[in-house]
This record gives structure tokens, C-alpha cells and sequence, in this order.
């Protein structure tokens, strides 16, 4: 069917459809190729204890023998909306933070802006594991201990320095003369920023709210040694798989297949958003 | 998309209104390892609640690492987390000599304190008040397939010798497709090859420390032993063993890639229980090697419930506690999970029940090896520390990793055991210094 | 109303202040309040192992640190690994980049796929590279070596560091993807129209107007990555506990095993006021080159 179609195409088509092809098999090849050892995961969670370790093969008798281990020893929901509390949660407060900070920061600089930008992005190079201690002390003594509102913190305060960087930069890629002109119009500051630069930049921002995200979704230093049981989101329920005395690369392949899954949809769904590109829209 | 923000909120309160209603009872958090028994013990949880109408319990379950990191920086800030932290061997006594953990020397007549195996009781005293009860405890043992010894004809001693397993090793190395010699711990760390290594070095008569805390790295028994070692793993070991931990060990040879292996006793459930194993039906155990002398040739590792100090529900949380360490907890398990799940090492009841002998074959050598595990006295010279492959000071975590290192650096080939062991010296020695124990 | 240029630069300096303020307060207090406790511990006989032991310890916590042997292999091997990682995940996700910019069929899904390593937990990797993929025996590696007729690759024991680099780049590889190819979405289509109208091949195109363009994402992507990679720390721990030797310790592994395995608050601070610095020196060499970025 395909080929009789090329066939009864003219040249110039014809040559456009062959690289279509091969532009799909190489893009699928190289997606694969990153995705296998993802794949495979996933794959091993359908397998037994025995098969998982046993030479690779990519066909076997799927069970659910792991997912119902897993499901039987914790409740995944709970941690699973501790994630989802967190992450968001966190990812709202930083943009929320960071937008008017990096819109100053591109559109109206001083001086001082390249200096504070850079000293913002040195706060993240403080090693989690040298202030510990402090933060426990402090935690303790406030009572944040194993509470979201102290995680969210904690990571609103990790992820702010990246998330103001990073839109500073997709914002000094916007031409600005559309801004200009809105400011001309007689725009004030707030409608500048809600109705021109963020529609314009969305692209831009739905990469960073991803990355925010995700950065504290796998996040698992703070998250493992703050939280008890309250607050504990996935990263304590994979720990609780991973390397116990025994086998549990099955297990563990689920409980991760089960971790990612939600994030793998968002993704799927913000990527949408980040490839949209520029719609001038009313401003054209 | 009205809906779906209205959601988390409903699941909120309802969440909300579930806890409110737990409030009503004492709640107590257990921290414990992710290993099988404990799972098995998060599974016994509904069995414990209708005993104890009273008590709900609340889980975190973490990996070995995670947890010791967590409840450390817990205990030791008076954070009262927990109610229960589940600890080892190693952290007991150290722990308890600083006061952070509850003692335990009233307990209940029932509970039966005489049944404990004595080493395993000492090893979690102070000054002969226990401070944590052992929930279970593990030997190590040599491993090895029958068929392959069967095959090459050899008989495997009473008592192996080191000597002996190394000619065993090189005749079976190869034997069959993949299968290495022997499999031993490779992956540097004071909780993996240092554990097994330190055994070996007991038994070719080595010791850490003199008794005034000189370290003795560069000494002939320590040189013998590491030799042996790396000329043993090396040649006869399997691809990649310098990574390999229990757990990759345990793989490889419920696999069928070793011939032999020696390690933990609390691998032998996992290698008869056939749905796990491809090798059960030809396991064949014998006690752990010995060289110069028995003294220290297999460890001893308890697992083990504690109560901190800084906890606000103590005696619920003895009440917990003392169920999950008795003997009919080890009952409820038997009857439920079938016997060979039941948490070895820890009473003699245990071994006295002839269900768990006839289920699990291999319990008596357990026991005996568990038994004879001296951790006061485990070395051939006298030591100023507790502990067979542990040396019982804060220091050892960090001491025993870089040795560890340096050992891997010798088995991979990146430099000669000498040179190993001297900067091992050299790096404890800086490490015992900074603690003020020698000049 | 009269925003004029002149004025607009004083107005300016005040609404810059004013919008940047929450931001710049929380990170202030953020720096402040743990990176004054750590600096103060790094000063004191800190253990929390030790309950009794406490006091002034002037510059030895730092002394310690110094002086000791690991330290320079396992500056080495820090520098080393971020080194290549960013050379291959920027290289790496350039490529991509463009090739996720061309339309094909499922290109959505394709893109998810490739990006899909980033949402996986470190130690969850790691664990997966070690033991199904870069296994001696059963890895899937090994597995393709050995069908290729080829001898199966140990992995860990013969290029230790070399391995952290394949998981760590593969991890992040998704991460310079997604910063750069949302900043693809911003090109100029005309500009590229034009081009290519002017005779201009896809490889001019791409040297001549998508590299540049994509200069301050890049950057961004080497910033970013840089603070993440020099604390490397839970892939070393699972594959190889930073041996053989000292193959594959970096530092936050050496302070790692130095404090945290024995919870000296004291080193453990001193270290991390040197981590500190150390990556502000590794900044400024790479800030010089960024800022002349940003300036435009």
C-alpha cells in the first residue's frame, strides 16, 4: 500500500517521503535506544525473582507475582500523593517566586543582576549532606519534622535558584519589542506579565515547571531523612525495595515501574506545551 | 478540569478524617529494615493490633543505609521519631552506652530472657543489661553444590580448611559452563567484604587492633590472609567481583554460577526455596572455612528491636517489642509462613521445635555456628574490642570502608596487596589518631 | 505614564527590587541561617557519636581534610567525571535536539521516551545499570558481546570510572534535551527560511544560526549540570562504593565516607564549606564563559 504510494509519487515527493522514513527510524531508533534500560526495568517487574536474574530474555511468562508483593507490603497512594503534594506543590511556590524575580531580572537589570544571579545559583552548590544537621535541629525545634509543608519548603528553597535561571533565560530570548509595545498601550507591569509574557513563553516555563518537578519528585536526600511515615513520598517507598538482604530486582523493578509512571504521563503531557512554540496570537 | 482540582481535596479529608480516628489509641512508629523478616513481621501487624486493642502501628521500612543514616541523626538529636528503631549488632552497645537507648531489664517473666542464645544476648548488653531485643541473628557458612563436588569427586571435609577449598576451587573453576570456583564479597564496604575479609584474617590469626588501639593492617597474618584472598578471587572468583555484595553473590549463586560460597547464614532459606533457586535441590552447607586457628572464623550479626530514649510511648512500645521477639511470634510465623520464615538465631525453643528442624535443615549448623561465635574473644591474640567481623567503636564504619577499598584496589590488580595493606594502615591510623585513641 | 528610557532606568531599580525581593530574602535566609551553622560547626569538635566531646577546634577540621592522601585522586576524578558528562550530554543533546525538532511520526512519544531517563531515581539507575545491563554474566551488555561473538566486558572492575560516566550521562542527557530543545522552540523560522533561500545547507544552518541561538540555553545546560554533578554521590555508593582503590571516589563520596560514616558534624561541615568553594572556583572559570553569554 505505502510503497505503491511512493511509487505513484512524483521524484521530488517521493525523496521528501524517503527521508520522512528514514527521519521516523532513526528518531525511533535513538528514543529506543535511550528508553531500553527503562524498558527493561519495566519488563523485569512482569518477571519472577528467578527469571530476573536469570540470562536476558525478552520472552517469558508475565506474572504479577512482584506487583502484588509490592502492593501487599505498602500503600503505594499514600506515598504516591505525598509525591504529588510535594512536587507540586513546591514547583507552584517556586514559579510563583521566581517569575517576577526573572522577569526583573531580563527586562529591567541593574548592575547587580548578573552578580545576584550567579550568587543564586551558588546557594544550590551548599552540599545537602553538610547541613543536615542543622536543618534537623531547626526542623525539630519548629516542628517540620515529617510534615509536606516542610518538604515543600526545603524544596521550593532547592529548586528556586534553577527555576529563576532558567526563565530568566527563555525570557531574554523574547523579542522585546512586543513587550514594549504592550507597554506602550498602556499596560501595567502585572498585565504585561499574565497577558504577554507568559502566554508567550510558555514553552519555556512548562520545561521549567517539569524539571521542577521532577527534580523533586527523585528527590531523596531530604525527602528519605526528613520525613518518618506522614510525609513520606516514593522515594521512601523505593527505598523500602531496594536492596534488602534477598533478591528484589523484580520487586524493585515494579515498585519503580509504579514510581515513574505518573511523572511518564506529565511528561508526555508537557511536552505538548514545550513544543508548542511561539503563538503570537493577539499581538500579531 | 474543576473536577479534578476539587480531587486532592476530598482525598485530603478523608485522609484527615481516617487519622483523626486512629488518634484515639497509642500510636507508635517502628523503623525496621526492609529485609524478609521484617516484612514478615509488617504482615503479622493486624495479628498484633487485635492482641493489643489499644496500639496501632505506623511502618518505615527503609534499606539498611537509609535507615542507619536516619535513625542515627534521630536518635542522636532527641528528634523522637520513633518508638521502636530497628538496630544491629554493631550500633547497640554504642548506643547504649550513650544513653540514648531504654533499658530493658524488667521484662515480663513470660517473655523468657533465659531462652535467648547467650552470645546473642551479650552482644546487645551493657554491662549485663540488655538495651535491645534480638530479633534475629546470622552466622556465616560455606555453601556448595553437591552435584559439581559429586561430579569432580570430591568430598567435602567436616570441618573445610581454607588450603582445601582453594584446591576445590581450582579444580571446579570451570567446571561447567560459567561457574566460578568460589564466589566471596567483593564490593568495598565495613558491612561487605570487610565482613567476610576480617573472618578470614581472624582465623589466619590477624587481629584490627592491639590493645592499645595500634592497628595492625601491615602485620603477617593480615599479609597471609589478603594474599590468599586476592590470589583465591582473583583466579577462581567469578567476572566483576570486586562488585559484588551479598545480594549480587546470592544471584550468582541461586544462578548455579559458584561452586562455592561463603556468606551469610540467612541466605540458605532464599537458596532451598526452589521458586527462588535453581540450585536447591544440589545445596550442600558445611561450617566456614578455618586456616590457624577456629577462633573468629565465622561472624556474628544480630538484628535487633530497640527502644530510644526520646520516645514518647515507651511502654507501648515495649509491649511491641517484646511480641516481636518472642517465642510466640516465632510460632505465629511458623504456623503462618511456614517454618523455614521463621527468624533464626535467636532462642533456643527455636532449635528445640522439631517443625523448624525438620523444615529447615540447615538449623543446626546455624546454631552451632551461632553458638560458638565468641565476639568477646575472637581473635588468636587478645583485642581491646567486641565484635568478630565489627570492631564495636563509632570509627569502624569509616575505617572499615576505606580498607575495604584498599582491599578491592588489590583484588582488581590496581596494586599489590602490600601496597594495600599500607595505605590501609596509614589511613587508619590518621582516622584513630583524629579520635584521640593513640598519639 | 512618561516611561521614557531616561527615567525608566531609576523606575526600574526600584520595581527590580522590589519584584526580586521574595526570592532574593528566602535564598538570603536560606544561605544564611544552615550555611552559618555549618560554618560555625566546621570550627567545633562536633560528633554526634561523641555526646561528650565539644569545644573550639580551630582549623583542624580543615587540617584533616587537607591533609589527607585521597583528597587530589578524589579532586581528579570529581573534575573527571563532570568533565566528560557534560561534554557528552551537551554534544549528546544537541544532536538530539535537532533530530527531535524534525516532524516524524510519534514524535511526541519518541521525545517522552528519550526524556524518560531523567525521572528515574539515581539509586533506582544505578541499580539497574549495575545489575541488568553492565553485568558480567547476566547483563544485557554481556549478552549482546557475547551474541556478537565478542568476550563480555567487566564493567566495573576494569573501567570503574568510565561506567559512572555511562550512567551518570545517561541520566542526564534527557535533561540537556529538554532545556534545548524548548529553546529550539524560540528560532526564528524566517530568519532560518531565509537561509536556506540564500543557498545555506542544513549543516551551515545549524553552525551558523541554531548553535548560536542556542548559546544561552547551553550555558544554562553546563550550569545546571555542573552543581548536580559535583555531588555525584548515589550512583558511586551502589555500583562501587568508589573502589576499586580510589578509582571512582569523588569528593562527595570522600566526605561522605570521612564524616558521614561516622558522623562527625565537624568534618562533615568542614567539608562541606570546601565543597562549597571548590564549586564556586570551578564556577568562576566557567562563569567567565557563561556571563559573556548572558551579557547580550
Amino acid at each position: 500500500m505505502t510503497t505503491r504510494h511512493i511509487n505513484a509519487a512524483p521524484p521530488a515527493l517521493r525523496s521528501q517521503q524517503a527521508r520522512q522514513l528514514l527521519l521516523t527510524l532513526v528518531g525511533w531508533a535513538v528514543a529506543l535506544t535511550i528508553f531500553f534500560p527503562i524498558l527493561w526495568m519495566v519488563l523485569t517487574g512482569f518477571k519472577t525473582e528467578t527469571a530476573a536474574i536469570a540470562d536476558p530474555s525478552f520472552i517469558f511468562s508475565p506474572t504479577l507475582e512482584s506487583y502484588q508483593a509490592v502492593n501487599a507490603r505498602s500503600g503505594y497512594a499514600r506515598f504516591a500523593l505525598n509525591s504529588v503534594a510535594v512536587a507540586f506543590g513546591s514547583t507552584f511556590l517556586a514559579l510563583l517566586i521566581a517569575i517576577p524575580c526573572a522577569y526583573a531580572m531580563a527586562f529591567l537589570p541593574t548592575r547587580r543582576t548578573k552578580g545576584t544571579l550567579l550568587w543564586m545559583l551558588s546557594t544550590k552548590m551548599l552540599p545537602p549532606v553538610g547541613v543536615l544537621v542543622p536543618i534537623y535541629l531547626i526542623f525539630r525545634d519548629v516542628g517540620l519534622l515529617d510534615t509536606r509543608t516542610g518538604l515543600i519548603l526545603i524544596y521550593t528553597l532547592m529548586n528556586l535558584p534553577i527555576v529563576v535561571w532558567m526563565l530568566y533565560t527563555f525570557f531574554k530570548d523574547m523579542p522585546r519589542d512586543i513587550l514594549e509595545a504592550g507597554r506602550m498601550d498602556g499596560a501595567s507591569t502585572f498585565q504585561e506579565v499574565f497577558y504577554l509574557l507568559l502566554p508567550l513563553t510558555m514553552p519555556g516555563i512548562a520545561s521549567t515547571g517539569l524539571l521542577s518537578v521532577i527534580l523533586s519528585w527523585n528527590e531523596a536526600f531530604w525527602s528519605l531523612n526528613l520525613t518518618t511515615s506522614k510525609a513520606a513520598p516514593l522515594t521512601a517507598y523505593i527505598a523500602s525495595f531496594s536492596s534488602p538482604e534477598g533478591l528484589f530486582w523484580a520487586k524493585l523493578s515494579a515498585a519503580s515501574t509504579m514510581a515513574i509512571a505518573p511523572i511518564l504521563v506529565l511528561g508526555w503531557m508537557t511536552q505538548k506545551q514545550m513544543v508548542r512554540g511561539l503563538t503570537f496570537g493577539a499581538v500579531k | 478540569m474543576r473536577r479534578a482540582r476539587h480531587l486532592p481535596v476530598t482525598v485530603l479529608a478523608a485522609a484527615i478524617a481516617l487519622a483523626s480516628h486512629a488518634q484515639a489509641q497509642t500510636e507508635i512508629t517502628v523503623a525496621t529494615v526492609n529485609n524478609n523478616d521484617m516484612v514478615i513481621m509488617q504482615s503479622l501487624t493486624d495479628a498484633f493490633e487485635k492482641a493489643h486493642p489499644d496500639i496501632t502501628l505506623d511502618w518505615v521500612v527503609l534499606e539498611e543505609n537509609v535507615l542507619r543514616q536516619r535513625m542515627t541523626t534521630d536518635i542522636a538529636t532527641g528528634g523522637g521519631q520513633f518508638d521502636v528503631m530497628t538496630i544491629g549488632a554493631y550500633e547497640a552497645p554504642i548506643w547504649a552506652e550513650r544513653e540514648w537507648l531504654e533499658p530493658l531489664d524488667d521484662l515480663p517473666d513470660e517473655y523468657a530472657v533465659d531462652d535467648l542464645l547467650t552470645s546473642v544476648r551479650d552482644g546487645l548488653s551493657l554491662e549485663g543489661t540488655p538495651y535491645a531485643l534480638p530479633f534475629y541473628a546470622e552466622s556465616s557458612m560455606m555453601y556448595y553444590r553437591k552435584d559439581l563436588f559429586e561430579e569432580a569427586g570430591i568430598e567435602m571435609s567436616e570441618q573445610p580448611t581454607w588450603n582445601e577449598v582453594r584446591d576445590w576451587a581450582e579444580q571446579l573453576h570451570g567446571a561447567q559452563e560459567g561457574v566460578a570456583g568460589i564466589c566471596l564479597r567483593g564490593k568495598p564496604g565495613w558491612g561487605e567484604n570487610m565482613a567476610f575479609v576480617t573472618t578470614l584474617v581472624n582465623t589466619y590469626g590477624g587481629r584490627w587492633f592491639d590493645e592499645q588501639w595500634n592497628p595492625e593492617l601491615t602485620s603477617e597474618p593480615w599479609m597471609e590472609a589478603i594474599e590468599f584472598y586476592v590470589d583465591l578471587l582473583g583466579n577462581y572468583g567469578p567476572p566483576g567481583a570486586s562488585s559484588n555484595g551479598f545480594n549480587e553473590n546470592l544471584a550468582l549463586f541461586a544462578r548455579g554460577n559458584c561452586a562455592m560460597w561463603v556468606d551469610a547464614t540467612s541466605a540458605a532459606g532464599t537458596l532451598y526455596d526452589g521458586s527462588e533457586s535453581s540450585v536447591a535441590d544440589s545445596l550442600g552447607f558445611a561450617p566456614a572455612p578455618v586456616a590457624k586457628t577456629p577462633k573468629g572464623s565465622h561472624w556474628l550479626w544480630t538484628w535487633a528491636l530497640a527502644i530510644p530514649a526520646s520516645s514518647e510511648h515507651k511502654d507501648a512500645a515495649k509491649q511491641f517489642i517484646t511480641w516481636a521477639t518472642s517465642q510466640e511470634y516465632i510460632e505465629l510465623v511458623g504456623e503462618t509462613q511456614g517454618w523455614t520464615n521463621v527468624p533464626p538465631g535467636t532462642r533456643e525453643s527455636t532449635y528445640a521445635n522439631e517443625q523448624y528442624t525438620q523444615a529447615a535443615p540447615f538449623a543446626d549448623f546455624v546454631l552451632s555456628a551461632i553458638q560458638n561465635a565468641d565476639p568477646t574473644d575472637s581473635t588468636l591474640e587478645p583485642n581491646p574490642y567486641t565484635g568478630v567481623q565489627i570492631v564495636n567503636i563509632p570509627e569502624f564504619q569509616a575505617i572499615g570502608t576505606q580498607v575495604g577499598q584498599s582491599i578491592a584496589a588489590a583484588l582488581t590488580g590496581d596494586t599489590t596487596v602490600e601496597q594495600a595493606l599500607t595505605s590501609a594502615q596509614r589511613a587508619t591510623e590518621r582516622t584513630m589518631q583524629r579520635a584521640g585513641y593513640n598519639d | 505614564m512618561t516611561r521614557t528610557r531616561a527615567s525608566g532606568r531609576t523606575v526600574g531599580g526600584l520595581r527590580t527590587l522590589s519584584l526580586q525581593a521574595p526570592a532574593v530574602t528566602l535564598l538570603l535566609l536560606w544561605m544564611v541561617v544552615p550555611l552559618g551553622m555549618t560554618i560555625w560547626f566546621s570550627f567545633q569538635y562536633y560528633n554526634l557519636l561523641m555526646p561528650g566531646m565539644s569545644g573550639f577546634a580551630g582549623a583542624e577540621n580543615y587540617e584533616y581534610l587537607l591533609t589527607d592522601p585521597a583528597l587530589w585522586k578524589a579532586m581528579g576524578n570529581t573534575l573527571l567525571l563532570v568533565g566528560w558528562v557534560l561534554a557528552i550530554t551537551v554534544g549528546g543533546g544537541i544532536l538530539l535536539a535537532v533530530l527531535f525538532q524534525q516532524e516524524f511520526a510519534g514524535r511526541g512519544i519518541a521525545r517522552v521516551l528519550a526524556i524518560s531517563p531523567f525521572f528515574v531515581m539515581p539509586t533506582v539507575s544505578a541499580l539497574v545499570w549495575k545489575n541488568m545491563m553492565m553485568h558480567p554474566s547476566n547483563g544485557v551488555l554481556a549478552w549482546l558481546a557475547n551474541t556478537l561473538g565478542l568476550p563480555a566486558m567487566d564493567w566495573f572492575s576494569t573501567l570503574p570510572l568510565t561506567s559512572i560516566v555511562i550512567i551518570v550521562a545517561w541520566q542526564w542527557l534527557p535533561f540537556a534535551l529538554l532545556i534545548l530543545l524548548t529553546a529550539m522552540q524560540s528560532l526564528d523560522e524566517d530568519q532560518v527560511e531565509a537561509a536556506r533561500m540564500d543557498g545555506a545547507g542544513p549543516i551551515a544552518i545549524f553552525f551558523f544560526i541554531t548553535l548560536p541561538h542556542l548559546k544561552r540555553a547551553i550555558s544554562v545546560v553546563i550550569m545546571i549540570e555542573m552543581i548536580f554533578l559535583l555531588t555525584i554521590f548515589a550512583e558511586i555508593f551502589v555500583t562501587t562504593s568508589g573502589g576499586p582503590g580510589l578509582a571512582t571516589t569523588n569528593l562527595a563520596y570522600l566526605i561522605y565516607m570521612r564524616a558521614l560514616l561516622d558522623f562527625d558534624v565537624g568534618i562533615a561541615s568542614a567539608g562541606g564549606v570546601m565543597a562549597i568553594i571548590l564549586a564556586n572556583i570551578v564556577a568562576i572559570f566557567l562563569v567567565r564563559m557563561v556571563a559573556r553569554n548572558l551579557e547580550e
